[in-house]
């Protein structure tokens, strides 16, 4: 425990930026996974376990996009677009034959193709870690925030997840495909007897879910080794954030995501050993407190 | 409705039928070879020697398993195409243990038991290693140990098995090599602050600890300000990174190896924490995979040997380089080479003995044994006979250069001064 250091890095507007800056870098990779899997979970009361799964494979479509293309936006867009259309294939041939089922049916399925994509992945590009590298154009020196370093590409990658963030937010809340979406999670025979497509409304979500896992992954092909069974720690973390946030809250995962991070930054300064530790205390306190998250619907 | 006991005409007793005692007596005896093993049928004369391979193909370090499988092909191979052993032929068989301490013991005693295999070449990391060298203990075949670098392996007695040996580095010997070689360029640089930052397993914490040991003793006024534990297979190093700028030490040591590796230091070059002149020592960062894994290498970075076609700059090691390059689709790492110099052990040994593979009687070969090396200034690695494990191998360090990527200025470490520090750390152990 070095709070003296955690403190000290608060008064200095320098480490401060640099901290928070770090901070929201972790957090708006999670929340874009995390906020998948919150979607999912809220309307079609599924647990994709084998979301980790879903931001590999859109780290290692974007790998290959970029190695064809040399493009980065390429390489995004085959990530999150790649992954959108592999997420509604998923749920009109696998997902919807479980709707209602067990849970156990669900972690039995979504496992099942944890352990099939993993060995897919090994089969396509190799059991070795791979690294795609930083695009040309954000291969650059850190810029200065209040003398803070903070990497142009890790500003993109905040802009890109809030903006996104965004979207998501205006188009569940203000749009009529949001309204559609909000009816199906409260009252999915209501809305199928009123004429609505559901099976294309429940592989719609299933795909905008899994588009944001595919975008985190491209987003994280740049910066992190990819290797088979990479999404697992990160499917770990988001279903700490989906508790603490509130299963189905969108705003929940990101103020989630941002705890976070910014614990995982500042942590790392002024409690190093018990970093995990303090997020699995936050989830129990959140558990123990308000059982259905901060922003989560009270049963 | 009558319900007959009498037995299905077809199938009534014959002469070709066996009797219940027949049967009884036949399962007996097929328990009893089971239990037996295998080997004992396979070994007849001109049939192919078996070596089995436990070692790990998928997950995040199968690069370990997939370049030493390589490596050990090329030497069976070559074996092979100088005629074997008195025309019998060797065959590799290499089992993936995923990892798994338990899985690598199952496959091990699956291999020798019922596969056939009458030596063992156990491509584990450390963990995985402990679990053979339990195996190969009872079952009494030869094994080699290709990766572990963890000393106590071989350096316990109590953990030592009279037919395993360690054909690989030593966690002991790098340090002295490591911690000297960092201490001369502490105290000419003034590289006073150090901090570390290493993988949180048994493996990174040993291996730091030592290093951290044999700096301080020769460089007393070295001080380690900070301590960085990243979880193993952690995905973001950003918050080590920035944790790095915040304690703005001379110089960092890390065990970090691996993908991992590659990742902090991708992540640390958008930092450009290297920039001021921090000084990066690592235990993992010359194997030719990590080195073109990595986008950008900076200049400067200290790593002790793994693998360099160009160090020794003698023809043998090219050679090596290029069949590897021939078989394999990864370049050769720091388990290659010790998996080669391995099979060469065995070669050596199963010469001697005529082919007599006896664990006992390999064992005996083995112990002292001295083969010529491609990897060495020298030109040989020999066994010690007195604890089973390699001396004389590269404990060389160098730094890495941006164009081409690689790494040069290798320093060549003090065998005679290592073994004699080794010797100290063994009595303070309580080994000796």
């Amino acid at each position: 425990m070095d709070l003296d250091a955690l403190f000290g890095c608060l008064s200095v507007p320098a480490c401060a930026v640099t901290q928070v800056s770090t901070g929201l870098i972790i957090g708006m990779l999670l929340f874009l996974v995390a906020s998948g899997l919150s979607l999912i979970f809220g309307v079609l009361g599924v647990i994709n376990f084998a979301h980790g799964a879903f931001y590999m494979l859109g780290a290692y479509f974007a790998l290959a996009a970029y190695q064809l293309t040399g493009n980065f936006l390429a390489a995004l867009g085959a990530g999150a677009l790649g992954m959108a259309l592999f997420g509604a294939i998923f749920e009109r041939l696998f997902v919807s034959r479980i709707y209602g089922r067990d849970v156990l049916m669900q972690l039995l399925l979504c496992y099942a193709f944890v352990l099939i994509l993993d060995d897919m992945v090994k089969i396509i590009w190799g059991a070795e870690y791979r690294m795609m590298g930083m695009p040309q154009s954000f291969a650059v020196p850190p810029l200065f925030i209040a003398g803070g370093p903070v990497p142009p590409y890790y500003l993109f990658m905040i802009g890109i997840s809030v903006v996104v963030g965004g979207l998501l937010w205006l188009g569940i809340a203000r749009t009529r495909f949001g309204k559609l979406v909000r009816a199906a999670a409260h009252n999915p025979q209501m809305v199928g007897a009123l004429g609505v497509n559901t099976s294309l409304l429940y592989a719609s979500v299933f795909g905008v879910g899994s588009l944001l896992a595919g975008l985190a992954g491209a987003l994280a092909a740049p910066v992190r080794s990819l290797t088979p069974g990479m999404g697992l720690s990160i499917l770990i973390e988001s279903f700490i954030v989906t508790v603490i946030g509130g299963m189905g809250s969108i705003v929940g995962a990101f103020v989630a995501s941002l705890l976070i991070g910014l614990t995982r930054s500042f942590g790392s300064l002024g409690f190093p050993l018990f970093v995990d530790g303090a997020m699995f205390v936050m989830m129990a306190l959140v558990l123990i407190l308000r059982p259905s998250g901060l922003f989560g619907r009270q049963v | 409705m009558t319900r007959s006991n009498a037995p299905n005409p077809s199938l009534a007793k014959s002469s070709l039928t066996p009797s219940r005692r027949q049967l009884l007596v036949a399962a007996g005896a097929g328990v009893a070879v089971s239990a037996l093993g295998a080997p004992f049928v396979a070994r007849g004369a001109g049939a192919k020697l078996r070596i089995g391979m436990p070692t790990i193909l998928s997950g995040r370090v199968a690069i370990l398993g997939t370049s030493s499988r390589d490596a050990a092909t090329l030497a069976v191979n070559q074996f092979n195409a100088s005629g074997g052993f008195g025309g019998r032929e060797v065959e590799l068989v290499v089992r993936d243990s995923k990892g798994q301490p338990d899985e690598a013991a199952r496959v091990t005693r699956d291999l020798v038991n019922t596969e056939g295999c009458e030596i063992i070449i156990d491509a584990e990391a450390s963990s995985g290693s402990f679990a053979v060298n339990e195996v190969v203990g009872d079952l009494g075949v030869l094994c080699l140990h290709t990766c572990s670098e963890t000393s106590a392996l071989t350096a316990d007695p109590k953990l030592r098995k009279p037919t395993a040996f360690r054909s690989a580095r030593q966690g002991i010997h790098d340090a002295v090599a490591g911690g000297k070689y960092a201490a001369e360029l502490a105290k000419a640089n003034g590289l006073m602050k150090w901090m570390t930052c290493s993988p949180d397993y048994a493996y990174g914490r040993d291996n730091t600890a030592q290093f951290v040991e044999y700096l301080t003793i020769f460089a007393p006024d070295v001080e380690v300000v900070n301590e960085a534990w990243p979880k193993l297979f952690e995905p973001d190093y950003t918050a080590y990174v920035t944790r790095v700028l915040q304690v703005q030490p001379d110089a960092i040591y890390s065990a970090l190896w691996g993908g991992d590796l590659v990742s902090f230091l991708e992540q640390a070059n958008l930092y450009q924490i290297f920039a001021g002149g921090l000084q990066w020592f690592s235990g993992g960062l010359a194997d030719p995979p990590i080195v073109n894994a990595l986008k950008q290498l900076p200049e400067g970075l200290h790593s002790v040997f793994r693998y360099d076609p160009d160090y020794p700059d003698s023809a043998a090691n090219k050679a090596f380089y290029k069949d590897f390059d021939a078989i394999s689709e990864t370049e050769p790492t720091n388990w290659s080479w010790q998996t080669y110099t391995a099979v060469q052990f065995i070669n050596q040994a199963l010469a001697a003995t005529a082919g007599n593979t006896d664990g006992m009687a390999l064992a005996q070969e083995v112990a002292g044994a001295t083969v010529d090396s491609p990897f060495t200034e020298s030109g040989t690695i020999t066994m010690r006979a007195e604890d089973h494990t390699i001396i004389d191998y590269p404990v060389a360090w160098g730094r890495s250069r941006p164009e081409p990527k690689g790494f040069q200025d290798w320093e060549r470490g003090d065998w005679e001064q290592i073994l004699t520090m080794e010797k100290e750390w063994k009595q303070r152990q309580g080994y000796l």
